[in-house]
């Protein structure tokens, strides 16, 4: 296990010549090597790192994150590999242009040095899905490290780099976050651009950030917010930026999740959660319970919307214009159901199946009118909780880290273990997973929310509440 | 409702352009019909007085100049990962049998 620094004092330090990129790149390659048992990374990209490198110890670039070795989930485009997403069908894709959120860490001197494994197409809450291989959880290699965004994760929890992106749709930031014992933070939609990362659900689509505190999150998150005119769904930055001090706990007024401490939540995630609560309140916040009477139907409004957008935005992938294209097929049509056929694994497919479904005519209004109207329900219940309170607080996920193989057989259980997460991206509020978890014991994380374009003042009170709950 | 033969599946994977197994086809109708029973609790709620969320930014005609903008691309480049190109152009096989 590899330490870093904080990334603001690497950056410091790189732009003093105190420290030098190449060191830095090394000694993060080095740690990728010797942590291939866990297979969270899908390939490094060290020759255009080391070139990257050179030149900023050149004095080629004295950013805000000057020399900093990051890691990207392998659905971000990036330069100097391949982007597959861990799915067979963009296997061998040569990313033409890279996404805006690497671009802009670039400008500021970080360095990507690998790609890390997801279940493929962002598709599952464990890497189990990857059509590559599975993700083992850097604190016990028989469980998964979470999902999507699992390799991202294991690979900030195993210090292969100070931090990694990710994204988050469903949960699949906070979710991994919670399960490696790692800061997860997902933004509000819209404050982070979706241009060049492999879609999923759009209207959904988040970029997470991975760290081992809030403090180097929110740098990360104050480098890549704000909006892009590559995808005109994003929004203006808060004017003052994203790099805060640690709020006062004292009066914040918290509100605990009632539907989320029901019954069905693991004990050892009960009782971590619980003590994170008396934590908080200790130092002086206000708690009380709060009802959001909607947030049960949350995951049957979320698997309509995701998959039909999902159905939608897979529908590129016909084996014409990139990825894999099957040589065996007499005419267009049968190109297009062979690639698909060979190049989709069995949750891609079930899910573009699922969306089909829920759009085809006759059950549109039926399932996905109503799924998007019950969202606004979510949403209202949501703005009037915020009436009360500053923040909401709850789990993250129902349990900690499960065995590999144990939900592997069963599509719905596994859908179910997203019941926590997949609300705050239908609402489009921000959340973070901070870890709350006890000694020797799995992982669990203590996930804060706050209101829509209030991620400087979560930021903020997440900082506060890391302090108190170590 | 919501119970899927493998015909609906058969249907749905012809709508998805997508060739499944025989397998997948019998697998398909169990575990979807199985996700559409547990979404389908929806079909109770009452949302009377409310209007579906299509995004959640607030964001209204999102308008930019209509100006040729040039980022650099070659097409070569872009067309590097194509599976076939003739011309500079995608190719792809008959559409008419």
């Amino acid at each position: 296990m590899v330490s870093w620094e904080p990334v603001a004092t690497i950056a410091k330090k790189i732009q003093a010549g105190e420290l030098k990129a190449v060191d830095l790149v090394e000694q993060s390659l080095s740690a990728i090597a010797g942590a291939e048992e866990y297979k969270a990374i899908i390939a490094t990209t060290a020759d255009r790192a080391r070139a990257r490198a050179k030149s900023i110890d050149a004095g080629d670039n004295k950013g805000r994150l000057a020399g900093v070795p990051f890691i990207a989930k392998d659905n971000f485009l990036v330069f100097g590999a391949e982007t597959t997403a861990a799915s067979n069908i963009l296997k061998g894709f040569d990313a033409p242009y890279q996404s805006t959120v690497i671009n802009r860490l670039e400008a500021e001197g970080a360095i990507c040095v690998a790609k890390a494994n997801l279940d493929a197409f962002a598709h599952g809450g464990s890497t189990e899905n990857s059509d590559f291989f599975t993700t083992l959880n850097p604190r016990d290699k028989t469980r998964v490290p979470g999902g999507s965004s699992g390799g991202s994760a294991a690979a900030t929890a195993l210090g292969l780099a100070p931090f990694a992106l990710g994204t988050d749709t469903g949960g699949s930031t906070r979710q991994p976050a919670s399960f490696t014992g790692v800061v997860g933070y997902k933004p509000t939609y819209g404050l982070t651009s979706r241009s060049g990362i492999v879609a999923m659900a759009s209207s959904l689509d988040t970029v997470g950030t991975f760290a081992r505190s809030v403090e180097d999150a929110e740098l990360v998150f104050d480098v890549i917010a704000g909006r892009d005119e590559l995808d005109s769904t994003t929004i203006d930055r808060d004017v003052e930026g994203y790099v805060v001090a640690p709020a006062e706990l004292k009066d914040k007024k918290i509100g605990v999740i009632k539907e989320y401490m029901s019954e069905g939540l693991a004990s050892d995630v009960r009782s971590s959660v619980e003590e994170s609560i008396k934590a908080l309140r200790n130092a002086g916040a206000i708690i009380s319970e709060v009802s959001l009477p909607s947030m049960p139907l949350s995951l049957a409004v979320y698997y309509i919307l995701c998959p039909a957008e999902i159905s939608s935005n897979l529908s590129r992938y016909d084996g014409q214009r990139y990825g894999f294209s099957s040589d065996d097929a007499k005419d267009l049509n049968e190109s297009y159901t062979k690639s698909r056929e060979i190049g989709f694994g069995r949750e891609a497919k079930r899910r573009i199946m699922i969306g089909t479904y829920v759009l085809s005519s006759g059950y549109y209004d039926a399932y996905y009118k109503k799924a998007q109207t019950v969202r606004t329900k979510l949403i209202n219940e949501f703005t009037d909780a915020f009436k009360d309170v500053d923040f909401l607080v709850g789990p993250v996920a129902p349990t900690s880290a499960y065995k590999i193989g144990e939900n592997a057989n069963n599509p719905l259980a596994m859908y179910l273990a997203d019941a926590m997460t997949v609300a705050i991206n239908l609402a489009g509020v921000p959340g973070i997973s901070i870890p709350c978890g006890t000694g020797d014991a799995l992982p669990v994380g203590l996930q804060i929310i706050a209101p829509q374009r209030a991620d400087r003042e979560l930021l903020s009170v997440a900082r506060a509440a890391e302090g108190v709950l170590i | 409702m919501a119970k899927l033969t493998r015909d609906d599946v058969l249907h749905l994977a012809q709508l998805a352009r997508i060739s499944l197994s025989d397998d997948e086809v019998d697998g398909f109708s169990e575990e979807l019909s199985s996700i559409l029973q547990y979404v389908e609790q929806l079909s109770n709620v009452d949302v009377s007085s409310l209007r579906p969320t299509n995004q959640v930014t607030g964001l209204q005609n999102v308008m930019r100049d209509d100006t040729v903008k040039d980022y650099g691309y070659d097409p070569k480049e872009l067309l590097k990962n194509v599976p076939q190109t003739q011309d500079g152009q995608l190719k792809v096989k008959r559409m008419i049998g």
